[in-house]
């Protein structure tokens, strides 16, 4: 087995509220606790010099759209997960809103092999709540738990039905998973593209309004507290959502919320010239909405950031705006983007809990193995530079997709080389 | 006047300068000379090719343009798509790409995607323009709009213009109120709260929902069409109620100043957002609109078709 040290970085391991400079110690694909347990001669060891960079735990993104099986033109795991790699990101939840979708224990298991045979970077399922994905009848959810998935949702599409949300919470409590959902009320939104507000009017796009989302974020309260269970909040974007939440958590209700780079990075203003890599969903809001985003994510009531990487094909983006797919690829831009605003420019939140909300909040949430440098732990390790300026150029971009409203952006921090399992899989 | 035009394309009249929009109603009190000359034609666009690409079904405005290019000498040919290009199987970038192989010079575009003909004319050498994109903007209907009024009360600036109808979904009338603030006029909406919401006025237009308020006070009325059959969902509880809150009926007119000039882009509805005693009435220049048009697309595709390499 091969062995590395990892010298003179500033290590950064929210979990056991270390931040210090000092050596990591990998043997065998797992963090040990000091040198002389490496039990190699110098001349095995890899040395890595760390000076000048953040050692932290290999980060996790909970909310990634991996496309496969069913629509590899636009992504396959493997390139996805380099993606992801390339990102500075050691494990990754897939979506499953994939065809067929992964509503039964088979296609679990396929994408769990195929993963395991191509991917550089832990993947981790999920499973469909509904049959497929139709919010009307559950899926089999105590056999998806035994499958291995790390939480269900029908992310793309929310359950509109309260009743079958209750129970599919109720379920899962007992299998111990996770929910996960896409806060979207269909009727409230209908055929929305855009934020319903002044762009919208304006540019006479069918507007999506903020409520649409903040009924569903309401709903899943009152759902968490009935079924005592967590139900996760994906891709939080607008100033009610954000308050629902820290009322509900300030309960102790099962509630948490997670943010995109792009609905702090971006308002709804960019979507002017009808440029479709501005549209996702739920859409780039106004700046009041996006102000409370990042009061939530400073104060602790958003605790979990992820990218919602959501790949499409040029040909499938480049048409009339409410004709085209919503999503944008993040895998690539987020950590770049969330150093360059949360910590550097917006002085939000430290180093420390940028890396905590990648990876303690995610492992805690999904009950998962990872997002730690504790000794005995998987060796997943990611390098920071945090000072490092670089300009995104989604040509170089890992992803098989190019549709990032990012392009030509100048940001502060990145990843510099991602560890997984004691294995460089990717470097700078 | 001094302003020179230099745009390929006309997409919409909230990228215009008021003097552009002047410029274009010049052009069209010239072109409406020659409408009333007896021989109707200018040699102005012969040898180009014009494609009427209507992906929305349209009668009077594609056949304006078609008239249009008639008299200003162009080869003129339609393409009506009665489905959406992704439900026809190809993309509007690909059927963009098809137009420009056959060397179409101009491309008016009427398409249900607001944004439609800016995708267009990012992507080809060819004049676009844009004869109505989604909810977004119908230029040309604007410009003659303008023109009318112009014509009939001999200026924009300082007159108080009444937009009464659906709002939300209406092209004519974001246009409408790009241009007329544009030219200095004062614009109120009216019409059921669920089609001009109050987001309205940050464009920098007056809401009411009281037109009874509103009639006494207005240079202009201008109706417009109550789509209900295009509406998915019920955004107001019925023709009659509508009729009874909004519709512009003999009575109602009574309150009009007696130099009001009551405008509709049309089709109407008779006996819905007007009656028919007040369509036919003095006080409508609704044919008049019709005629304007004519000029009015005339002198756009005069200027973008002077422009396109």
């Amino acid at each position: 087995m091969s062995a590395t040290t990892i010298r003179n970085g500033r290590v950064i391991d929210p979990a056991n509220k270390r931040d210090e400079i000092a050596d990591v110690y990998i043997a065998g694909g797992k963090i040990v606790s000091s040198e002389s347990e490496i039990g190699k001669s110098k001349s095995e060891i890899e040395e890595i010099d760390a000076r000048g960079l953040i050692v932290a735990p290999g980060l996790v993104d909970l909310h990634v759209h991996l496309r496969e099986p069913g629509f590899s033109h636009k992504e396959t795991i493997e390139s996805g997960a380099r993606a992801a790699a390339a990102g500075g990101f050691t494990t990754i939840v897939c979506m499953p809103n994939t065809a067929p979708v992964p509503d039964n224990p088979g296609t679990i298991a396929w994408i769990k092999q195929r993963a395991s045979t191509i991917s550089r970077v832990n993947v981790l399922p999920t499973g469909a709540i509904s049959k497929n994905l139709a919010g009307e009848e559950l899926a089999p959810i105590g056999s998806l738990a035994q499958a291995g998935v790390v939480a269900i949702t029908d992310d793309g599409h929310c359950i509109q039905n309260h009743e079958v949300m209750r129970r599919a919470v109720e379920y899962a409590r007992m299998v111990g998973l996770p929910v996960l959902d896409h806060c979207q009320d269909y009727d409230l939104v209908g055929n929305g593209v855009v934020h319903e507000g002044y762009w919208s009017t304006l540019l006479g796009l069918p507007g999506w309004p903020a409520a649409g989302e903040e009924v569903i974020v309401m709903r899943n309260i009152l759902l968490a507290e009935l079924c005592d269970h967590h139900i996760h909040c994906q891709h939080i974007s607008t100033a009610g959502s954000v308050r629902l939440i820290r009322e509900a958590r300030a309960r102790g209700v099962k509630i948490s919320g997670e943010v995109c780079p792009h609905h702090i990075a971006l308002t709804d203003d960019a979507i002017q010239n009808f440029d479709t890599n501005y549209k996702m969903n739920p859409p780039l809001r106004s700046q009041n909405h996006v102000d409370a985003l990042l009061e939530g994510i400073a104060d602790g009531t958003l605790s979990i950031l992820c990218s919602d990487h959501a790949p499409h094909a040029g040909f499938e983006k480049e048409v009339e705006f409410d004709a085209a797919p919503f999503g944008i690829i993040g895998l690539e831009t987020e950590l770049g983007i969330f150093l360059d605003l949360l910590v550097h420019k917006h002085r939000i939140i430290d180093l420390a809990r940028l890396i905590e909300m990648y990876t303690v909040e995610p492992s805690r949430l999904l009950k998962i193995d990872a997002g730690t440098l504790s000794a005995g732990a998987r060796a997943d390790v990611t390098l920071i530079d945090p000072e490092m300026e670089w300009t995104v150029d989604v040509n170089q971009f890992h992803s098989a997709s190019r549709n990032s409203p990012f392009d030509g952006w100048q940001l502060k921090g990145r990843a510099v080389r991602t560890i997984v399992r004691g294995k460089t899989v990717w470097v700078k | 006047m001094t302003t020179r035009w230099t745009r390929k394309d006309l997409l919409g009249l909230r990228e215009l300068t008021a003097d552009e929009i002047n410029l274009v109603l010049e052009t069209t009190n010239a072109f409406k000379q020659v409408g009333r000359r007896e021989i109707k034609k200018v040699p102005a666009l012969r040898g180009k090719t014009l494609i009427n690409f209507f992906v929305e079904p349209s009668t009077r405005t594609r056949t304006s343009f078609e008239l249009a290019a008639f008299r200003l000498s162009a080869d003129v040919i339609n393409i009506a798509a009665t489905t959406s290009s992704l439900t026809k199987g190809e993309t509007l970038k690909d059927t963009a790409r098809n137009l420009e192989a056959l060397h179409a010079d101009i491309i008016v575009l009427r398409h249900s995607s607001a944004g439609a003909p800016q995708f267009l004319a990012n992507r080809l050498q060819a004049s676009v323009i844009n004869a109505g994109d989604g909810a977004h903007e119908h230029p040309t209907q604007a410009l003659l709009d303008l023109y009318t009024i112009r014509e009939h009360r001999g200026k924009i600036a300082g007159l108080h213009v009444a937009i009464i109808g659906d709002i939300l979904f209406s092209r004519v009338a974001r246009s409408n109120i790009f241009g007329l603030l544009k030219l200095g006029a004062r614009v109120t909406l009216v019409g059921p709260s669920t089609l001009v919401p109050r987001e309205f006025e940050k464009l920098g237009v007056e809401v009411s929902y009281h037109i009874d308020e509103v009639l006494p006070k207005v240079d202009v009325v201008n109706l417009l069409r109550i789509q209900h059959e295009r509406q998915r969902r019920e955004y107001f509880p019925g023709l009659g109620e509508y009729i009874r809150l909004f519709g512009l009926t003999k009575q109602r007119a009574k309150l009009l100043k007696p130099d009001c000039l009551v405008m509709h882009p049309g089709p109407i509805n008779r006996g819905v957002e007007i009656d028919s005693e007040v369509a036919d009435g003095l006080q409508s220049v609704i044919l008049d609109q019709v005629t304007n048009g004519l000029a009015t697309r005339m002198a756009v595709l005069y200027l973008c078709g002077g422009i396109a390499a």
